[in-house]
């Protein structure tokens, strides 16, 4: 009694996933498990200089500059050789904030926290691709004009 | 000794007994062209790439991270090697750094960075007298390749021209004093002026 349901159940599963085969995921393109989609061009990174907006207030600025090869380690940190405050007036670029200066305390340090040394954990350059998936991100902005408007 | 050399001395000054002064003066001239060609052969071939990477000492450390930057694969496939940016092209300056460089393999062959620890141990110091050395000639190695007369600010990036039409177009700052460790890893930086 078990053995022909197990079967039909197998039968069905092998059919759906041959269904699906069809149109696997979009990120991988139409290309089947077995085979290996061509690799996506590698693109340039941005490298304007212009500084872009902040989606939200906490967000951290992405960077509008390439940082190819740019050292970051326990000898040296090619980042802060421009950007912690004793560098601006050299490189004319932005301090990091005074949030990258405090331990998780809030107590203010005197150098950049260890927490925040890594800074390509949180800062990346962009390069103008197309994004795999859809972005639905609403700035707070947009989403007060919409429900003042309604109301 | 001192009879031994004044014995020497009165052969040397003697006029020649056998042969004629024409064969002197040419045959001299050929030997001169002989040891100066070979001279400059032996110099050619210690100033080629393989000839500095072949120590394991350079094949390991500085040649591996060479690799991997800007000066060693790029999108017009022209190449620096480590002549290019380490001998200087005039004959007395390459001399001397030749004379300083053989101290650097004296370190090899007494084992002073014969392992990567020693080596980085060792890296602060072997920068530093690069730094200086460039600071000295105006980074003259770079401005053989890069020449400032001949750089297009309008092409470069926002970045760089603001960096070349101030602080080098001025003189106040040479290549070097903003682009430490283009072609290899830097050692700890503390201390060191404009980091
Ligand atoms: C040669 C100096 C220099 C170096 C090195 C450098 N930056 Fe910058 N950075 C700048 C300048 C100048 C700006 C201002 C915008 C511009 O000109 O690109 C900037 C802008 C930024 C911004 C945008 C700030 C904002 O408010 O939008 C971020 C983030 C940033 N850099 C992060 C980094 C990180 C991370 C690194 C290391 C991987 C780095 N930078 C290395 C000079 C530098
Ligand atoms: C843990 C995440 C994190 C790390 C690591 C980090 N940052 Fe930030 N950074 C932020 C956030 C969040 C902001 C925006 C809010 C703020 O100013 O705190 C910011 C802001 C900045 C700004 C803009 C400051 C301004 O006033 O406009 C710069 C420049 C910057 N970071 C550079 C750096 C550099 C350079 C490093 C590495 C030394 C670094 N950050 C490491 C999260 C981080
Ligand atoms: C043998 C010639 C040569 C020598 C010597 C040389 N360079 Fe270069 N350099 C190049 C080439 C070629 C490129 C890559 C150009 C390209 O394709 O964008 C380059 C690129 C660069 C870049 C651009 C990096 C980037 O990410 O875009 C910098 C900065 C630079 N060199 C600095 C230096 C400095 C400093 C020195 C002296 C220590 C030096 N170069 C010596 C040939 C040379
Ligand atoms: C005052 C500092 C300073 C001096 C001096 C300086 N540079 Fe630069 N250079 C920069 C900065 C900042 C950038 C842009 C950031 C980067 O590429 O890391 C840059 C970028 C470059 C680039 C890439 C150009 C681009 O569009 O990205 C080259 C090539 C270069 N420099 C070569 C040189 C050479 C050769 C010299 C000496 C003749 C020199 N620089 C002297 C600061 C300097
Ligand atoms: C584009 C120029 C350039 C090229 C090519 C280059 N070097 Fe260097 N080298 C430098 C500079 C500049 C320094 C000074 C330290 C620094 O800024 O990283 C240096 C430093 C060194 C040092 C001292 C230790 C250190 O790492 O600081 C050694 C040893 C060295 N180079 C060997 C080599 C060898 C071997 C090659 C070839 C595989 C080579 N270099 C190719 C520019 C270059």
């Amino acid at each position: 009694m078990i053995r022909p349901l197990t079967t039909l159940t197998l039968a069905l599963a092998f059919t759906s996933t041959l269904a699906l085969a069809q149109n696997i995921d979009a990120m991988r393109g139409d290309y089947p498990i077995a085979e290996e989609p061509p690799a996506p061009r590698m693109e340039q990174t941005e490298n304007t200089d212009i500084r872009r907006k902040r989606n939200y207030p906490m967000q951290p600025p992405t960077i509008p500059h390439k940082i190819d090869g740019y050292q970051v380690d326990l000898n040296t940190n090619r980042c802060l050789s421009c950007h912690s405050r004793r560098r601006t007036e050299a490189s004319q670029a932005p301090m990091v904030s005074v949030t990258h200066y405090m331990d998780r305390d809030g107590n203010f340090l005197a150098e950049v926290s260890p927490r925040r040394y890594f800074c390509s954990q949180c800062h990346v350059a962009q390069f103008p691709g197309n994004p795999l998936v859809e972005n639905t991100f609403e700035d707070v902005d947009d989403i007060i004009a919409r429900t003042s408007a309604a109301q | 000794m001192w009879a031994m050399i004044k014995r020497g001395w009165v052969t040397l000054s003697r006029p020649s007994r056998y042969f004629s002064l024409g064969f002197l003066t040419i045959g001299g001239f050929i030997a001169g062209i002989l040891f100066w060609g070979g001279f400059n052969t032996a110099l050619e071939l210690t100033n080629t790439e393989p000839f500095c990477i072949g120590c394991h000492e350079m094949e390991n450390n500085v040649y591996e991270e060479l690799k991997t930057t800007i000066h060693y694969t790029n999108r017009s496939g022209v190449r620096a090697t480590c002549p290019d940016c380490h001998v200087p092209h005039e004959w007395t300056n390459k001399i001397a750094r030749k004379v300083q460089a053989s101290k650097e393999v004296w370190g090899k062959i007494f084992g002073t960075i014969d392992t990567r620890e020693k080596f980085l141990e060792k890296r602060l110091e072997l920068a530093s007298r690069e730094w200086a050395r460039f600071k000295a000639n105006d980074s003259l190695e770079c401005r053989n390749c890069h020449d400032f007369e001949y750089m297009d600010f309008t092409r470069q990036s926002p970045r760089a021209e603001q960096a070349h039409s101030t602080g080098l177009a001025d003189g106040t700052k040479t290549c070097i004093d903003c682009h430490k460790g283009i072609a290899h890893q830097l050692p700890p930086m503390a201390g060191v002026e404009g980091w």
